[in-house]
């Protein structure tokens, strides 16, 4: 979905009219919140986790400059190259500059959001790289030429027979079957030869340690370690939000984030990569860029309040817990991070003019923010960035564009009649006769469609008073 | 909590998780732990079997295969650099490795790859073998840090292994054997 296209009621009537869709997130959200009560369920130890996974984040932003000059430092000296990219046009041409520099044209890629929020394959695609997911869940919808439709299981919107069926049509040779083990044992068979292959692997990053320059990633299936190890270059790209300070930090934030994510205890692997192949050393790449890219988060980071978007670690718990979410998917949310933490990041990045919409798709019941392992208040910033979308005098790029000169000039009108008794007693007087029979048209008729009409009492509360003998103040 | 406590909680958690858990006895020179891992083996009809010479696991492997028994694995010593070796390497069905530690608290062992026992070895054959001594069992990932002042000697690449390679991408089933090894056998060394 390009931003031109982006028709956020649109795509939320398309989305509630799939039984299917609806019916496999149910199934899929309700059993992740299931596994992650088990994982966190001594209460107090999780709060005690919380507070303590929150305290790491915001240390980290609170001094993410240096740190992150402090990562380039001890990355380099580990051998590593680092690069740094504002926007994502920046990072995907250095990616490209890589691959060129080797003479790639074959790239393995291991889960990466930061390479979606780049839009890398279809870049790369456009200049003759083929670019191969190789997590089984992003395997499947690149199959279909989707996007992910939830941060972390990319295919939760399908089914095995929709799954099945791609398989069949897409990779030559393949059988029709719905057994999920054989339908992993064909993404296996079919990707451990471009494993063989490879010529640059790629990955994103969960964090990024300051104090010994090491990049962890998580991950059960083994893919990632494949890119990042088999291949002679391995390319790590990774929002520049995503350091901390020590590598003391890594144990309780990756508690966190597995069992958030995951429902697990750990993931089967913790990929720790401090440098490349060391000399003597038989495997691992020869060269390791990281590569950073900022797209917007310095910008959300100058902002204190906003800049709590930042501590988020991607564990897509807060999107298995939203009510919205849970009855839309990702893909009505039109970009590449869905759910609440999607609502509160995209618009900052992208702007509210292109996609503030989506700050809309929330309930506020505070589920989010109850859930959230490093406790960002989404809730509160949601609030926020609807107020910057009627704001002429915000600081979120694209405030400002729901105002309107008819809807400020109605609320001017109301402050006036709350302003004047006898204003009031008219206005009040008046809508408990005309209120009731209003047409259905404009903004009443969308706001009624499905919801109930609120009824004008015939007398107001101070006339109610009145016969009660209370006497105005 | 005690070294038998910590053992109990490893291999629950490991075990939950697919692993294949032995909590063997060192032994000595007459009936070393070998004899146990090839009795294990024995039962699996694995073909060929990374190892890496130099190490003490490897070291021990060596010595014990020496005899000949039939019914065990050929060993094949990861000799040369992945580039020339990978043909090789993607066509073992078992590797054998230390370990550096385990944590507890969650179920894990810890790697750190080395010249002698590089990185692709618990990742490309489809079992993997690992051997563990039961005192470098830490309670927590956070311990394991500390006691072994991992933030000042980092080596190029650290591991934490749960149990084999598993996904859950459709419909949020669990199957195991995706990308990395379909079988994990662990054998904690007393």
């Amino acid at each position: 979905m390009t931003e031109t296209q982006f028709n956020f009621q649109a795509n939320v009537r398309k989305a509630l009219a799939n039984r299917q869709l609806r019916a496999n997130l149910t199934f899929a959200m309700g059993s992740m919140i299931a596994k992650r009560k088990v994982i966190f369920s001594d209460v107090a130890a999780f709060e005690a986790l919380r507070a303590q996974g929150n305290a790491i984040r915001r240390r980290a932003l609170l001094q993410l400059p240096e740190l992150l000059e402090r990562l380039e430092k001890k990355c380099i000296e580990n051998g590593m190259s680092v690069h740094w990219a504002e926007t994502t046009d920046e990072a995907n041409r250095i990616v490209l500059d890589i691959l060129r520099n080797h003479h790639a044209t074959r790239l393995v890629k291991g889960k990466s959001m930061v390479s979606e929020e780049m839009h890398l394959n279809r870049f790369l695609a456009d200049h003759g790289i083929e670019s191969l997911e190789t997590d089984l869940g992003e395997f499947i919808i690149q199959l279909d030429g989707e996007t992910p439709s939830h941060i972390i299981v990319p295919a939760i919107h399908k089914n095995k027979q929709e799954i099945a069926r791609t398989f069949h049509e897409k990779i030559p040779g393949t059988p029709y079957t719905e057994v999920v083990e054989e339908l992993n044992a064909i993404a296996r068979k079919t990707l451990r030869r471009k494993f063989y292959e490879g010529e640059v692997g790629l990955s994103g990053v969960n964090m990024a340690v300051a104090e010994t320059g090491t990049l962890c990633l998580v991950e059960n299936e083994g893919n990632g370690r494949m890119c990042t190890t088999v291949p002679p270059v391995h390319i790590a790209v990774m929002g520049l939000e995503k350091v901390v300070e020590k590598l003391s930090d890594v144990p309780p934030l990756l508690r966190l984030l597995t069992g958030s994510a995951t429902g697990q205890l750990i993931t089967t692997y913790v990929n720790m990569i401090t440098g490349p192949r060391k000399p003597g050393e038989k495997d691992g790449p020869r060269e390791i860029h990281l590569i950073l890219l900022d797209n917007g988060r310095s910008r959300i980071l100058s902002d204190e309040k906003l800049r709590q978007t930042l501590q988020c670690i991607r564990c897509g718990t807060c999107l298995n817990h939203c009510p919205v979410y849970t009855r839309l998917g990702g893909h009505a949310y039109g970009f590449i991070y869905p759910g609440p933490i999607g609502e509160i990041l995209t618009p900052q990045m992208e702007g509210l003019d292109k996609a503030g919409a989506i700050i809309t798709a929330s309930t506020l019941c505070n589920a989010c923010e109850e859930v959230c392992p490093v406790k960002i208040p989404i809730p509160d910033l949601i609030r926020r960035l609807r107020n910057e979308s009627y704001d002429p005098n915000g600081s979120v790029p694209g405030h400002g564009f729901k105002r309107t000169l008819a809807e400020a000039a109605a609320w001017k009108a109301w402050a006036l009649v709350n302003r004047h008794r006898g204003l009031n007693a008219i206005v009040t007087k008046m809508a408990s006769v005309f209120g009731p029979v209003l047409p259905r048209i404009g903004p009443l008729g969308a706001w009624t469609r499905a919801r109930t009409r609120p009824g004008f009492a015939k007398k107001s509360l101070h006339d109610r008073a009145r016969e009660k003998g209370i006497k105005d103040a | 909590m005690s070294r038998d406590e910590k053992i109990e909680q490893l291999k629950a958690r490991m075990t939950a998780m697919r692993s294949e858990v032995h909590v063997v006895p060192k032994g000595d020179r007459n009936a070393p732990w070998t004899n146990q891992l090839k009795t294990i083996l024995a039962e699996k009809g694995l073909k060929q079997m990374l190892y890496a010479p130099g190490t003490a696991v490897g070291d021990a492997v060596e010595a014990a295969w020496a005899a000949g028994d039939a019914g065990l694995p050929a060993l094949k010593a990861y000799d040369a650099p992945v580039e020339t070796f990978k043909e090789t390497l993607f066509s073992m069905d078992a590797g054998i490795t230390g370990t550096m530690g385990g944590i507890a608290d969650t179920g894990a062992l810890v790697l750190w790859p080395d010249e002698k026992e590089p990185r692709l070895m618990s990742l490309v054959p489809e079992v993997h073998i690992a051997v563990l001594d039961a005192d470098h069992i830490h309670e927590t990932f956070s311990e394991a840090m500390e006691k072994c002042d991992w933030a000042a000697r980092m080596p190029t690449n650290a591991l934490l292994i749960s149990g084999p390679s598993k996904t859950a991408d459709i419909e949020l089933v669990l199957a195991f054997g995706v990308h990395g090894p379909k079988e994990m056998v662990v054998l904690i060394l007393v």
